[in-house]
């Protein structure tokens, strides 16, 4: 530690901190717009100006190095005057139009000119303009307001990893741009909305649509992938107008998908807002009472076994656990919450989890990506491994891919092979990043699900085993295999054991015509042309998707800002999400449903508040107590002795051999995923411009 | 006055053989490897003896700087990088060494690199020195075939390259760590400091830069000896230094000239005196266009070195002095400088890309007289607020000049601020308070 001086105030902080930080630690506030905690040290705003005792001149705080018995004096006239001339600076050719601005209410320069602006502008100049650039259907420029702080270019070098923006010119003349025209590719590109710190770069669906004071924030979960981002969702009159991330470090830092961000439109269109039943091969609107009892009817007299539930990738764990419950009410096994019929090792937690958690990817010397491609399934999963790659510097975080990246992983990868045959390979090892794998201290393996969607997923899981087995000095307490998933209610659907129980049927075999009756909790992402002529469709959820239209029963369901629930990420994280905004019309919580079904059915589930089903979780499994929001320690899957080898039932082939063929993406169009995404005009527009026909247009 | 037995740059003009065989006639090259073998520390204590200052503009002392140099490597390589980049507008004195005296610059990078432990050496030469570059080139590959560069460089054991970069015309890749980026293949934009390039500098290893003159004269000074070049000028202004007259005097040229040497004495020996004799001079702007102006009344006495220019709120800067008779627009002369500021501004950090146009703006005005009386306080504010807030001195050279202008000759703008609202009937533009502007709660 060393001891520095803060306007009289003695402060001990890390050596490697740099003045502002050591400010900051004594508790002393300091105006930047190009610094950022995240990102590296431009120090060319000059606004972070303080005086060192014994520098000749103002010193950049952002920049400069602390060094013991330092005195750093951040409030006398000479600082005072140095930031007001910065502000007048930055002012003169800023276009000062706040009122028509969308950044005004949350922009650096706003909050900052309160401070340190004069009242009048003394510049009798013609001021400076910019045009404007076009850099894609979710970031709108307006270039102009650009201060030229370079936070964008070093977001996007640094963290998103696709360089596209830059500095061009020199001088006044200076414009940040895209060099040559066109959309950026980075997944993480909403970022920069909240990176720049003026209204240079803000949301081009959001454009005008509202004042940041004038929203209701809500603390969530993003859905759109299972990393489980913590997002805020600002909503105003029952409407919700955007979300942003907050900050986690052990989770997403302060970065948030593109998808997770701009969705949102989609939670307005294609909704279920009203129960609907097939009457005559025709869907018609009825009251709830109408569909339950109809419902009712149908299951009366049908064996339990006959009765199966598929649920889907954007379940809150309280529905889930109330369908399980009410499954195993109606004495069905048929339960399922993997309807891509993966297949994870579930005699303990760890077969199914991030084990490493997100940070420890921070901590891995080697890291193995096998049979997935993080940039697509886990964009803000993937800014940590390219963060990682840069932190190492080249050639000493070596990364290993097998299955073919369809575009670039934003670091250096080795592709080792397309299929689980690398695997095999690499075991007998003598390729260099064989040997670095063996050697290392901390190696990760990511497992995705283009390997366990296989049927040969065991013996890949297996294979993966042994071959970090084979290393030689792994750390004490290190657990380098992760299951990175892509369906946001996957863990919680597991450590809730909606797997199928003794002699139960999996989601394949529902499927395949195994049942009379289907109830699917916004299950859409399967083939639903393969469910049977004869299978009575129920479907619960909030957007008429493909499965909507198939089925006999819709019970209109609440998306994931219209309710308070559990979500469960890829590392085993129980995080909460508070209800933004009520669900349109008739429309109700999920979990509710299924309670009030029950009753009709006159098998009544035993709770009636939120509480209570949150007891019934932490009943089920303990990971859910309440206090959760950590990381728990890996538990027992209670109640689910029997569903190992009902899951092992599901996969044809044999534990440890695996079989030839390429992994498959799992992704195939990053912004089209989920039933939200693809009612999102925004995606759309997103998917038309990057997705995979645009890929095959400019080729 | 310099003696000619005390001159370093004896081929200055060009009038001997450039090459090789001439340079060894001049005395370059002889026994340099016993230069080498009184090892770093010697020849540090020498450069340090001399009193050498950078040469560059900024007058930092060499041997100084060159002690900065990690003394034993971590691995990392280090590098010797000389300042070619002579942008500075009236500035014409490396050019002369570059094209004349390219084998004393070889010679002695070589010296500097061993003193600092590098091996490779890189001369950034200014992108329009087109011929400059060539014949250096020429050199450089004479010397490597006379084996007195390349490995075991002259004899002494030390493996030694020396390579040119062509610069693309960029006046702030003069600037240290401008070059530094600029030599990385990067945008050319000036880093922080610290960190100071002696730790990380070209390619995240120590670097020094040093000036092309501050390198040149240091085979002279280690033959010669510290003492003797101590013993040119007076203390902490030492030596002879290339300087150079342009503008309106007699005969504009180049030359070699002890320090401290009456500023009115130079112009009248090297410069044939101002064009139309002593009274018709209005000022002379003595080290490029970065320092401030000094008034004919300041030019009398004046000594031409970096202590006492600086005790006349001014600078020695390069040495290349700018004339002016009366027959000058010393406003317009002055606004032709913000304009090359502006011009040459990176844009990287906020007060000089925003000032340096604003001042432009400003000193065009003040041309024609169009602004008002209060707007000469205004500017000389804008220049305070520029000056020392920025990453690199470029913000503080867009400052100076304009400084000296109001400092000096303030009359001259009022009296064509009143002509224009004579003429015109007042400026059309809202009344500024000069001092004093409300500032709202902190």
């Amino acid at each position: 530690m060393v001891r520095v001086i803060v306007d009289g105030t003695p402060v001990d902080v890390p050596p490697d901190f740099s003045a502002l930080q050591a400010c900051e630690a004594a508790g002393k506030e300091i105006p930047r717009f190009c610094y950022h905690e995240r990102l590296s040290v431009a120090g060319n705003c000059r606004m972070c100006l303080v005086q060192v005792a014994r520098a000749p001149k103002p010193v950049a705080s952002c920049g400069f190095p602390v060094s013991e018995g330092m005195e750093i004096l951040t409030d006398t006239e000479v600082v005072r005057r140095a930031r007001r001339a910065v502000m007048e600076f930055l002012l003169i050719n800023h276009p000062l139009d706040c009122p028509i601005c969308d950044q005004g209410g949350e922009c650096d320069l706003q909050d900052q000119a309160y401070g340190y602006g004069t009242g009048i502008s003394r510049y009798h100049e013609a001021k400076r303009a910019v045009t404007d650039k076009d850099i894609g259907p979710l970031v709108k420029t307006v270039m102009t307001r650009c201060i030229q702080c370079t936070r964008c270019v070093r977001f996007t070098t640094e963290v998103a990893g696709t360089p596209e923006l830059g500095m061009v010119f020199r001088g006044e003349n200076a414009e940040i741009t895209t060099y040559v025209e066109k959309a950026l590719t980075s997944e993480l590109s909403g970022n920069l909305i909240d990176v720049c710190p003026v209204g240079a770069l803000t949301s081009k669906p959001a454009a005008f649509h509202g004042r940041s004071w004038e929203y209701k924030k809500t603390d969530s979960i993003d859905v759109m992938d299972a990393v489980g981002t913590n997002i805020q969702v600002h909503a105003r009159s029952g409407e919700v107008m955007r979300i942003v991330p907050r900050v986690n470090d052990e989770v997403n830092e302060e970065w948030l998908s593109d998808k997770g961000r701009f969705s949102i439109d989609g939670l307005k269109r294609r909704r279920l807002d009203r129960p609907w039943v097939r009457v005559h091969g025709k869907l018609v609107e009825a009251s709830w009472q109408d569909a339950f009892v109809a419902l009712a009817r149908r299951l009366d007299g049908v064996a339990g076994y006959q009765i199966g539930a598929v649920a889907g990738d954007l379940c809150d764990a309280e529905s889930l656990c109330a369908l399980k419950d009410l499954m195993a009410a109606l004495g069905s096994p048929n339960v399922d919450c993997r309807q891509d019929n993966a297949w994870y090792d579930l005699t303990s937690r760890e077969g199914y989890l991030f084990n490493s958690g997100i940070t420890g990817i921070g901590e891995a010397d080697v890291l193995l990506l096998v049979g997935t491609h993080p940039r697509h399934e886990a964009p803000v999963l993937n800014a940590r491994i390219r963060k990682r790659f840069l932190a190492a510097g080249r050639g000493h975080f070596p990364i290993g891919m097998i299955g073919q990246p369809p575009t670039d992983p934003t670091y250096d990868v080795t592709v080792l092979g397309d299929g689980p045959e690398a695997l095999g390979a690499l075991q007998a090892g003598g390729s260099e990043f064989a040997e670095a794998f063996r050697k290392a201290k901390r190696p990760m393996i990511i497992l995705g699900h283009g390997a366990l969607t296989r049927p040969d997923a065991a013996g890949i899981y297996a294979a993966c085993q042994t071959l970090l087995s084979q290393g030689e000095a792994v750390a004490e307490g290190w657990q380098g295999l992760n299951i990175l998933h892509t369906a946001a209610s996957r863990v919680a659907g597991l450590d809730l054991g909606l797997v199928p129980g003794l002699r139960g049927r999996s989601a394949s075999g529902m499927l395949r015509g195994g049942v009379d009756i289907l109830w699917l909790l916004g299950a859409d992402e399967f083939p639903v042309d393969k469910i049977g002529t004869e299978t009575f469709v129920v479907y619960q959820g909030h957007h008429g998707d493909a499965a909507a239209a198939r089925a006999d029963i819709i019970l209109p369901g609440a998306a994931y800002t219209e309710k308070p629930g559990t979500y469960v990420n890829t590392e085993g994280r129980v995080q909460r999400s508070f209800r933004a905004v009520f669900p349109p019309g008739e429309a109700r919580e999920d979990w509710r449903i299924l309670r009030a079904f029950s009753e009709v059915l006159g098998k009544t589930l035993p709770y009636d508040t939120l509480e209570a089903v949150r007891e019934r979780m932490a009943a089920i499994n303990p990971v859910f107590r309440q206090g959760g929001g950590g990381l728990q320690p890996a538990a027992q899957i209670a109640g689910q002795g029997t569903s190992a080898p009902a899951a092992a039932a599901s996969v044809s082939a044999p534990e440890g051999r695996v079989e030839a063929g390429a992994f498959r993406p799992v992704v195939r169009d990053y912004y089209l995923t989920n039933a939200i995404s693809r009612a999102s005009p925004t995606m759309a527009e997103c998917s038309r411009v990057y997705g995979p026909a645009a890929a095959v247009a400019a080729e | 006055m310099l003696q000619d037995k005390d001159r370093i740059f004896t081929n200055l003009y060009g009038q001997g053989d450039w090459r090789l065989e001439g340079a060894r006639k001049r005395g370059d090259w002889q026994d340099t490897a016993a230069i080498l073998a009184k090892g770093r520390d010697g020849i540090i204590a020498e450069m340090k003896a001399s009193g050498l200052r950078g040469r560059g503009g900024a007058g930092f002392p060499t041997g100084l700087k060159w002690s900065f140099m990690p003394k034993q490597s971590d691995g990392k390589p280090h590098y010797l990088v000389i300042n070619g980049d002579e942008s500075e507008p009236g500035t014409c004195k490396d050019r002369e060494v570059l094209r004349h005296e390219p084998h004393k610059l070889i010679e002695s990078a070589l010296i500097a690199a061993f003193a600092m432990g590098a091996h490779v050496a890189y001369i950034y030469v200014r992108g329009e020195f087109f011929n400059e570059a060539m014949r250096l080139q020429v050199a450089v590959d004479e010397a490597y075939e006379a084996g007195l560069i390349g490995k075991n460089a002259a004899g002494s054991g030390w493996d030694f390259d020396f390579f040119i970069h062509r610069g693309a015309g960029a006046y702030i890749c003069g600037e240290e760590t401008a070059q530094l980026e600029s030599l990385e293949g990067k945008k050319g934009q000036p880093r922080m400091k610290p960190p100071f390039p002696a730790g990380v500098g070209l390619y995240g290893c120590p670097t020094t830069v040093n000036n092309v003159e501050s390198i040149a004269v240091a085979s002279t000074i280690m033959r010669r000896g510290g003492a003797w070049f101590a013993g040119l000028g007076r203390p902490n202004n030492t030596g002879s230094k290339l300087m150079a007259i342009s503008g309106h005097v007699n005969t504009p040229c180049v030359f070699e000239e002890e320090l401290s040497v009456p500023l009115k004495e130079i112009i009248e020996k090297h410069g044939g005196g101002v064009r139309g004799g002593w009274d018709n001079l209005l000022a002379v702007i003595p080290g490029g266009c970065s320092v401030p102006v000094l008034p004919k009344s300041v030019c009398e006495t004046v000594l031409m070195d970096y202590d006492s220019l600086r005790a006349v709120q001014s600078g020695l800067g390069t040495g290349c002095m700018i004339v002016m008779d009366k027959s000058t627009d010393i406003v317009e002369a002055i606004a032709r400088f913000s304009r090359f500021f502006k011009h040459e501004s990176c844009g990287q950090c906020t007060p000089c890309r925003e000032g340096t146009g604003w001042m432009m703006r400003m000193m065009d005005r003040m041309v024609q007289g169009r602004a008002e009386l209060e707007e000469i306080d205004l500017l000389e504010q804008v220049t305070r607020q520029v000056e020392g807030n920025t990453i690199c001195a470029l913000g503080d050279a867009a400052a100076w000049p304009i400084q000296g202008l109001i400092r000096h000759f303030r009359p001259e703008l009022e009296a064509r601020i009143r002509h224009y609202k004579a003429t015109h009937g007042g400026t059309g533009l809202v009344q500024v308070p000069a001092s004093g502007v409300p500032v709202a709660a902190e």
